[in-house]
């Protein structure tokens, strides 16, 4: 059984922290959330990365927000674990991290994972690209504000400023639309690197 | 430089064709598996691969699209075709490479890849 495997390899096939990315970002989905806004805050010279998740979904109330960070809680119905929000948690403090959750119901909640930037166990950040433009196509109706910092150079990526151009009438997984989304988040990527 | 200019140029190009192409209903549907068993397999690449092959031939009657958790985590990657007025087909195990082999059969020709569905 895959779960049950991905529990015992301790999360280690969530290889890249932007798969871990596109998991919690699909929870803020899920919740019925307008907006997720992604952010990635690289700090080499603090040996920090923060990744923050944040979306104005349902929320959760606190016994429900205790209890998420157990791989043996989960609100779907087709299986018993839920593993995405304890496997980001794991990959934080392995490497000397920090974890937190908050949320407050009917306003939304927030992912915080701080990870040791140098540390031996931090996983690389991964394809960022395929990340948000996989959660772009797959939900058009809903606005993602990315952000991207490295020391002091930073990227912003938001669909607010695409919709705006494109009008109620184009959806943004129109397969034109998602190359040039495809194409600004690599060329935006590019240069924070 | 990739500039809103642009999009503004994508708009221009596909006003008026939107319409056209009628409405979500008579489309086929591709929906790709992305639950937490599904990304740890290799979903995020089978629908990276799916969209561009859709995108690459104009295949203006299909829409790439996910879902979370189908169940049937030892299968994943998991790809569900929806065409309509037809029985919903499950890919099971998917990869990049067979997605290519779908589109081409499956979407375009009307021929499912029967060796690539669940049960097999």
């Amino acid at each position: 059984m895959l779960c049950h495997k991905l529990m015992t390899t301790g999360g280690h096939v969530l290889q890249e922290i932007s798969l871990n990315i596109l998991d919690i970002a699909e929870n803020g989905v899920k919740a019925g959330a307008s907006v997720v806004e992604i952010a990635v805050d690289e700090q080499p010279q603090k040996d920090l990365l923060t990744v923050t998740i944040k979306d104005n979904g349902c929320g959760m109330d606190a016994e429900k927000l205790q209890q998420v960070t157990d791989p043996f809680f989960t609100s779907r119905t087709t299986r018993k674990v839920g593993l995405g929000v304890p496997f980001i948690k794991m990959a934080a403090e392995m490497t000397g991290g920090r974890f937190s959750i908050e949320s407050t119901v009917g306003v939304g909640t927030t992912v915080t994972a701080q990870f040791g930037y140098s540390h031996i166990d931090r996983m690389p950040l991964g394809n960022l690209v395929d990340t948000v433009t996989a959660l772009v196509q797959c939900n058009p109706h809903m606005d993602f504000l990315y952000t991207h910092i490295r020391g002091d150079q930073v990227f912003v990526m938001d669909t607010k400023e695409f919709r705006a151009v494109l009008g109620d009438e184009i959806s943004l997984a129109e397969p034109e639309v998602v190359q040039y989304i495809r194409a600004f988040l690599a060329e935006g990527e590019q240069s924070v690197i | 430089m990739k500039s809103l200019a642009e999009l503004q140029a994508i708009r221009e190009r596909m006003q008026g064709t939107v319409g056209l192409r009628g409405d979500n209903t008579d489309k086929i549907r591709v929906v790709v598996g992305m639950a937490t068993c599904g990304i740890a397999a290799g979903a995020r690449p089978v629908l990276t691969a799916m969209t561009e092959e859709v995108a690459k031939r104009n295949l203006d009657n299909v829409t790439v699209t996910q879902t979370g958790c189908i169940g049937l985590c030892q299968y994943e990657p998991l790809v569900e075709v929806y065409v309509p007025g037809q029985e919903k087909v499950t890919y099971v195990k998917m990869t990049p490479e067979k997605a290519l082999k779908v589109v081409e059969d499956h979407l375009v020709n009307g021929n499912p890849v029967a060796e690539y569905t669940i049960g097999r």
